[in-house]
């Protein structure tokens, strides 16, 4: 399935009601983030042990308490800062497709490193559920993770997951359906980077507020890339409709 | 797109060079998202003192110098050594099955009243193909597709790719290379698709027009057959175990394959250098037992197989009529064999070999299913034991010597790429160019090595 019919899905799903609303299922590799996917779907898509092995951005439904939801399964990555293919594509996808929901899998077994990019999600999206996987495999090496403590420190659901046994798919959906319906209360951790960023970032933002007209983006991501030099994610704004002028904008960017 | 932007567009990058000062500042957003992340983990993650760490452990000996190759050779010689050894059992089972069923089908058939050619058409042509593709084919399907989703859901093959990151680096293509290979082994289309990790334009291009080097799902039944011919009775009497060598040998070839041409290819048509990039090691796993068997059963066992009879039937059916229809005193068959007979001779195969390989284009799992058609059309079976039966048809039928042996499989790991690989190939690259240098590349390769070969082992 191509980016752009992807795109044409999300936008559907937030403006054309009857149509079932989009969640995103984001990522480090080998977290079991296609397990999950085959789980909640019962698409058949093959699962090894292997880094970067959802290549493709496939998409599948599920229902759930007789709702249905439209499953994108992103490519793996480890951030979506850097540049290669997959990390852009995921990064498009959260910011410009807006998915009502997005699921981040997280692998107990590094929590730390899988943090970076629930943290990048974050500062995309606040409809975030993270769900912390390969719960077992942490036990058997010791490694206890405190889920509601990491609620409290992240304010977005956390949902404990041994994937391979099914365990925490039906809270997971559970966490979905709530945050799809906006009976979450979310109260997302802000990330607050130093004094000159942050005044660089507050004077971007002003630039662009208001730009993207009836399809607002988020201002603070699009100003974090534009301080990142990254002209790729600007350009691609122009795709979308109202968001030639931030496009323009950001094409004058000189480069990092 | 009036006089807003406009405004904006002076007043941006000013933004940007004001702050861009000492320390720059995608490294200054990226540091604080760690410090964040450092800290949320040191406060919910606890971590007792581990005992020993088995990963650990495992990883300095599956990926140390010393050993990484050897175990790899070793376990992936396991393999072909299991498969070899335990599909005769059940092949030879099958075929009983399938020949006694044979009479009764040929009893009916006759009792239908049926005309001779039809007959002939449907039971020795379309019958007896895909008896011989199923009992060939099916065994050792069903037990090196499992083996190997084991060795892939433990986590194995990062490791192999680890190992092998250093050759590849060293023909100038990247180390993630090896990984697309590995995903090759299941089948050339899907490691051609996983090449798009491979972020450098060059060095995809490169694992692209390689991939065709590592033998796929659909050629594995070939070379494990002609194994077993050629080392079971032809040449030695040590059976399975050279058998599994042979196997093992024509991995490496194709290994070989792919580094020289990877090399060829970074020195002449896709120069550059090899990029860095950090693999990350998965854990180990438990495999799911349960769901391997389903998996490799259903997923590929399956796959290839219906593949193979889908095309055998109607193939079995055509080679017969093909054979059956006589010009001067030959049949059409043999003529368009005899052509091409010189040719597969200088090769060190024959008319009936090429053919198959020719007319197997769509895909390579019909190989056998057309080799094996091609030589019965111009002969028959009378002993029934599967591949006892095999080999007294291309042996002591068909004349076929290890000379034959060697170079079908080292053509068949060599040859071009299938129909729906080259199909993909021309999607990824969206070059027309690209997709005619994945197919001449290959074909030049194996024409290159097979000739060599035979002319060299014809002087013995």
């Amino acid at each position: 399935m191509s980016n752009a019919s992807l795109f044409d899905l999300a936008e559907g799903s937030s403006r054309r009601t009857g149509s079932p609303p989009v969640v995103a299922l984001a990522g480090n590799p080998n977290t079991g983030k296609s397990t999950i996917f085959n789980l909640l779907t019962g698409l058949r898509q093959h699962t090894g042990n292997w880094p970067g092995k959802t290549v493709l951005v496939s998409s599948g439904s599920y229902y759930y308490q007789k709702q249905e939801y439209q499953l994108v399964d992103l490519p793996g990555t480890y951030s979506l800062l850097a540049n290669s293919p997959d990390e852009e594509s995921a990064s498009e996808f959260l910011c410009f497709a807006r998915p009502r929901a997005t699921v981040v899998v997280a692998d107990a077994t590094c929590l730390e490193r899988n943090l970076n990019l629930v943290l990048q999600v974050l500062e995309i999206t606040t409809s975030l559920i993270v769900c912390v996987n390969l719960l077992d495999e942490a036990k058997r090496k010791k490694i206890f993770i405190d889920i509601k403590g990491l609620e409290a420190e992240l304010g977005v659901p956390v949902i404990a997951a041994v994937a391979s046994r099914g365990k925490g798919i039906s809270q997971l959906k559970e966490a979905i359906k709530k945050m799809v319906e906006g009976k979450t209360c979310v109260q997302p951790r802000s990330i607050t980077y130093d004094p000159e960023v942050e005044k660089a970032l507050q004077q971007i933002e002003k630039q662009i507020a208001g730009k993207g007209g009836a399809f607002p983006v988020n201002c603070r991501w699009l100003a974090l890339r534009m301080l990142e030099g990254d002209a790729g994610l600007l350009k691609k704004a122009a795709e979308y409709k109202n968001l030639e002028e931030i496009s323009v904008w950001g094409q004058n960017l000189p480069k990092p | 797109m009036g006089a807003k932007p406009a405004e904006a567009i002076e007043a941006g990058p000013e933004i940007i060079r004001g702050t861009a000062g000492s320390q720059d500042l995608s490294d200054r957003i990226v540091q604080t998202l760690y410090q964040e992340a450092e800290l949320i983990a040191g406060k919910v993650v606890s971590k007792k003192a581990a005992g020993v760490d088995w990963d650990r452990r495992l990883d300095d000996i599956l990926t140390s110098r010393l050993w990484g190759y050897p175990l790899m050779l070793l376990l992936l010689g396991l393999i072909f050594w299991i498969t070899i050894s335990g599909a005769n059992y059940p092949s030879e089972l099958l075929t009983r099955a399938f020949f006694g069923l044979e009479r009764y089908l040929g009893q009916a058939l006759l009792w239908l009243g049926l005309p001779d050619w039809l007959y002939g058409f449907l039971l020795l042509g379309v019958y007896r193909s895909l008896a011989w593709v199923v009992a060939v084919m099916l065994p050792p399907m069903a037990i090196f597709f499992p083996l190997f989703t084991i060795l892939e859901d433990l986590g194995y093959l990062p490791r192999a790719a680890y190992n092998m990151d250093n050759l590849f680096y060293r023909a100038g293509a990247c180390g993630k290379q090896a990984l697309t290979m590995c995903m090759g082994f299941g089948c050339n289309a899907a490691g051609v698709i996983s090449c798009r990790i491979i972020e450098s334009p060059r060095e995809r291009l490169i694992a692209v027009l390689t991939n065709n080097f590592v033998p796929c799902n659909g050629r594995f039944p070939l070379l494990i057959t002609v194994a077993v011919i050629i080392s079971g009775g032809m040449v030695l009497k040590a059976g399975s175990i050279t058998a599994a060598a042979a196997v093992l040998v024509s991995v490496l070839i194709g290994v070989t394959a792919t580094l020289m041409v990877s090399y060829f290819l970074s020195r002449t048509f896709l120069q550059g250098m090899p990029s860095f990039y950090t693999l990350e090691m998965p854990p180990y796993r438990k495999p799911a037992l349960g769901q391997i068997i389903v998996r490799s059963i259903m997923d590929r066992t399956l796959f290839v197989l219906s593949r193979a009879v889908i095309v055998a039937a109607p193939a079995g059916g055509l080679i017969w009529i093909l054979a059956n229809i006589s010009y001067g005193d030959t049949s059409l068959y043999g003529c368009l064999a005899a052509i091409l007979d010189p040719f597969g001779h200088f090769l060190g195969m024959d008319g009936i070999i090429l053919m198959a390989f020719i007319l197997g284009l769509p895909a390579n799992e019909l190989v056998i299913p057309l080799l094996i058609m091609g030589y019965m059309a111009t002969g028959s079976l009378e002993d029934i034991h599967s591949l006892a039966a095999l080999k007294n048809l291309l042996v002591d039928q068909h004349g076929w010597t290890y000379i034959t042996g060697i170079c079908t499989m080292l053509f068949s790991l060599l040859h071009y790429p299938c129909g729906t690989t080259l199909l993909t190939i021309y999607r990824e690259t969206g070059s027309f160019k690209w997709t005619l240098m994945a197919f001449m590349l290959p074909l030049i390769t194996a024409l290159m090595v097979c000739g060599a070969v035979a002319q060299f082992l014809y002087l013995f």
